[in-house]
């Protein structure tokens, strides 16, 4: 495998400098590829084998879930009184089998996809916003802010998250709509992206080229987003992409205990939890939690690609 | 090491204070403990409003919080607002049955897991590593709720199919009252104490694994490996001892959290454990029982995490706390 070379700018070259690798190349007839850190980082990912095959398996699990409208061969609560509780079968096209009320049990199951695709989405995105937000602020100017954020997160670490998010939405359980359990598990899940930014910023902001900036002049926003943030997004989008998973597995858990979406919206969940009535008819659910285990790895597929993916410190590519 | 201690919990004491109030005006907004009473048309708007006054519903939520505060010292943890009962033996005796299944749980997760990311480690990339690894990541992938209904579901099919009873799939003992330590016991406990082994087997074998690689690659296992020292000496006496180190921080930090999460473990196979009896109070607007679990809890997590950090610095001599 050869290492493609690199040259930091055809101008150098031009301007008659000393010999660079690209006039040796010239001179030996070799073609000089420019290659950013972006294409490294994109290469090694599309590189990645189970990356990839996590990539295929979520557009597909999730593009059904987004397009459950038209995917679905029967609506979410569309019942077939001549085939209840049936197993998975050809009939009808009932390939997951029905419910206890004759529901068509695939089509239950892509639109608690969407849900909960939808809940993994909105609070892996809000959340790290919101981190980021706070975090930069936090590590960029220190002092109170950052005092208050640091007894924030301690305050969450000290009690179970699962145990915290129970009593809350107990509280709001009355509303359980979709938004509510998206803003509870949001307001959850920034705590660590917030701790994560806080401390490569605090790293960040005694560098040189942060220094540099300053003297030419830069403003605070501009080198916290323009110069500091592109450096940090690594672990960000590793996070983010984890926190899709947890959030979707959280949303699965709440709506398990009763305390998530209320029916009649199927979320994997509560696809779940309906099935705990009827041990016998094992397909209600084995199947949706199939599915959940199978977003789940998935992920964790996509994450571990992105973490060897987005390492600046990593030049090899896989092979 | 003992100003370190006591500085921690110094520390911990504010933190608690302002988590216990944050939780007690969520429990309490929650909803109304008195729901039943109201909702029971033969109980009259006197005895409604006697409760009200004793359990101070009529006042703000920072003078509740304060007669809260008072019952748990002198009372100890307080007195359940929906039965008039002290709360301490109930809870103790569900601590109980908790700790019963947590314990058989964490032994056989740390057995196993250990010895399965020894052996991985010594033989990585061989077919046993890969099936293990495979195994700990759907281990790691899946809910634990999914994973208790999934035995669950097979356990009550092998009953009904073929009327063989291997083991109970709900309760703690077949009859109301049933010893702790007994055949009956075992078969009722095995399915919560298989689905929590599962989770935390799938964490300790990849820490384990992962420890001992960083290990192997080390200068004194070089240098006792030249010294001539048979493998197995090696192994057991420079490997595996300080590989075992960040285990100890780990599963004190697990023990910790599954007291709290095992709440779906517990609902799914009706055992009167804490999780149960915190899920139950919760859904009956129960505040101060709700409020008892969670000081537990969150006073158990700290003194895990305190624990933890000491046996970190206990057994890694290179650490030190001042």
């Amino acid at each position: 495998m050869t290492e493609p070379m690199q040259m930091k700018t055809p101008a150098v070259a031009a301007a008659g400098g000393p010999a660079t690798a690209a006039d040796v190349a010239a001179i030996e007839g070799l073609e000089i590829v420019v290659r950013s850190q972006w294409w490294y980082a994109r290469h090694r990912f599309l590189r990645h084998r189970l990356a990839m095959i996590g990539l295929i398996g979520l557009v597909i699990i999730f593009g059904a879930g987004a397009l459950a409208n038209w995917v679905a061969p029967y609506s979410f609560e569309q019942i077939d009184l001549n085939n209840i509780l049936h197993g998975p079968t050809t009939i009808g096209h009932h390939y997951f089998g029905t419910d206890e009320i004759g529901r068509d049990y695939l089509s239950r199951v892509i639109y608690g996809i969407r849900t909960s695709e939808e809940v993994g989405l909105v609070v892996a995105g809000l959340s790290t916003v919101l981190g980021l937000t706070v975090g930069s602020l936090a590590g960029y100017y220190r002092g109170w802010i950052d005092n208050v954020i640091m007894r924030i997160t301690d305050l969450v670490l000290t009690l179970p998250v699962l145990v915290t998010l129970l009593t809350v939405a107990a509280l709001l359980a009355g509303k359980g709509s979709k938004w509510t359990i998206i803003f509870i598990l949001a307001g959850f899940f920034w705590t660590p992206i917030a701790r994560i930014v806080r401390g490569v910023f605090l790293s960040l902001r005694e560098k040189e080229y942060v220094e540099a900036a300053k003297a030419v002049g830069a403003g605070d926003l501009r080198i916290m987003f323009r110069h500091m943030l592109p450096n940090t997004l690594g672990p960000i989008v590793v996070n983010g992409t984890l926190a899709v998973a947890d959030a979707i597995i959280t949303e699965a858990f709440l709506s398990f205990l009763g305390f998530g979406i209320k029916p009649p919206t199927p979320s994997l969940g509560s696809l779940v939890a309906g099935g705990e009535a009827n041990p016998q008819d094992w397909w209600l659910t084995v199947l949706p939690g199939l599915v959940l285990v199978l977003i789940v790895i998935c992920v964790n597929f996509v994450g571990d690609g992105l973490r060897d993916a987005l390492d600046p410190q990593q030049r090899r590519v896989r092979a | 090491m003992l100003t370190y201690i006591a500085r921690r919990i110094l520390y911990s004491i504010p933190v608690l204070v302002a988590s216990s109030f944050i939780s007690f005006t969520f429990v309490s907004l929650a909803g109304n403990p008195l729901a039943n009473l109201r909702a029971n048309p033969r109980v009259t708007p006197e005895t409604i409003n006697h409760f009200i006054r004793l359990y101070h519903l009529n006042q703000s939520i920072l003078v509740r919080y304060w007669y809260w505060v008072k019952s748990i010292f002198t009372q100890k943890l307080g007195v359940s607002l929906l039965t008039g009962q002290p709360i301490w033996p109930d809870i103790s005796t569900a601590i109980g049955h908790t700790l019963q299944i947590i314990l058989l749980a964490q032994l056989i997760a740390l057995l196993l897991g250990v010895a399965v990311g020894i052996y991985s480690a010594i033989r990585q990339y061989s077919v046993f590593d890969y099936s293990f690894t495979t195994i700990s990541f759907l281990g790691y992938a899946m809910p634990t709720f999914w994973l208790a209904l999934l035995l669950q579901i097979a356990f009550t099919d092998i009953y009904l199919d073929w009327h063989v009873r291997i083991f109970y799939t709900s309760g703690l003992n077949s009859g109301t009252i049933g010893s702790n330590w007994s055949m009956d016991r075992l078969q009722h406990i095995a399915l919560p104490v298989i689905t929590l082994a599962v989770v935390s087997f799938a964490l300790y074998s990849r820490y384990m694994r992962a420890s001992m690689l960083d290990v192997i690659n080390s200068d004194y296992v070089r240098t006792a490996r030249a010294k001539g020292l048979p493998e197995r000496r090696v192994v057991m006496r420079h490997i595996v001892r300080n590989a075992l180190i960040p285990i100890a921080t780990v599963s004190a930090l697990q023990f910790g959290a599954l007291l709290a999460g095992a709440i779906v473990t517990e609902q799914i196979f009706t055992l009167d454990g804490m999780g149960y009896y915190f899920f139950n109070r919760l859904t009956q607007n129960d505040t101060y029982a709700v409020m008892a679990y969670l000081m537990i809890v969150a006073v158990s997590i700290i003194v895990f995490n305190l624990i933890a950090d000491i046996a970190y610095g206990f057994l890694d001599p290179r650490i030190r706390y001042d």
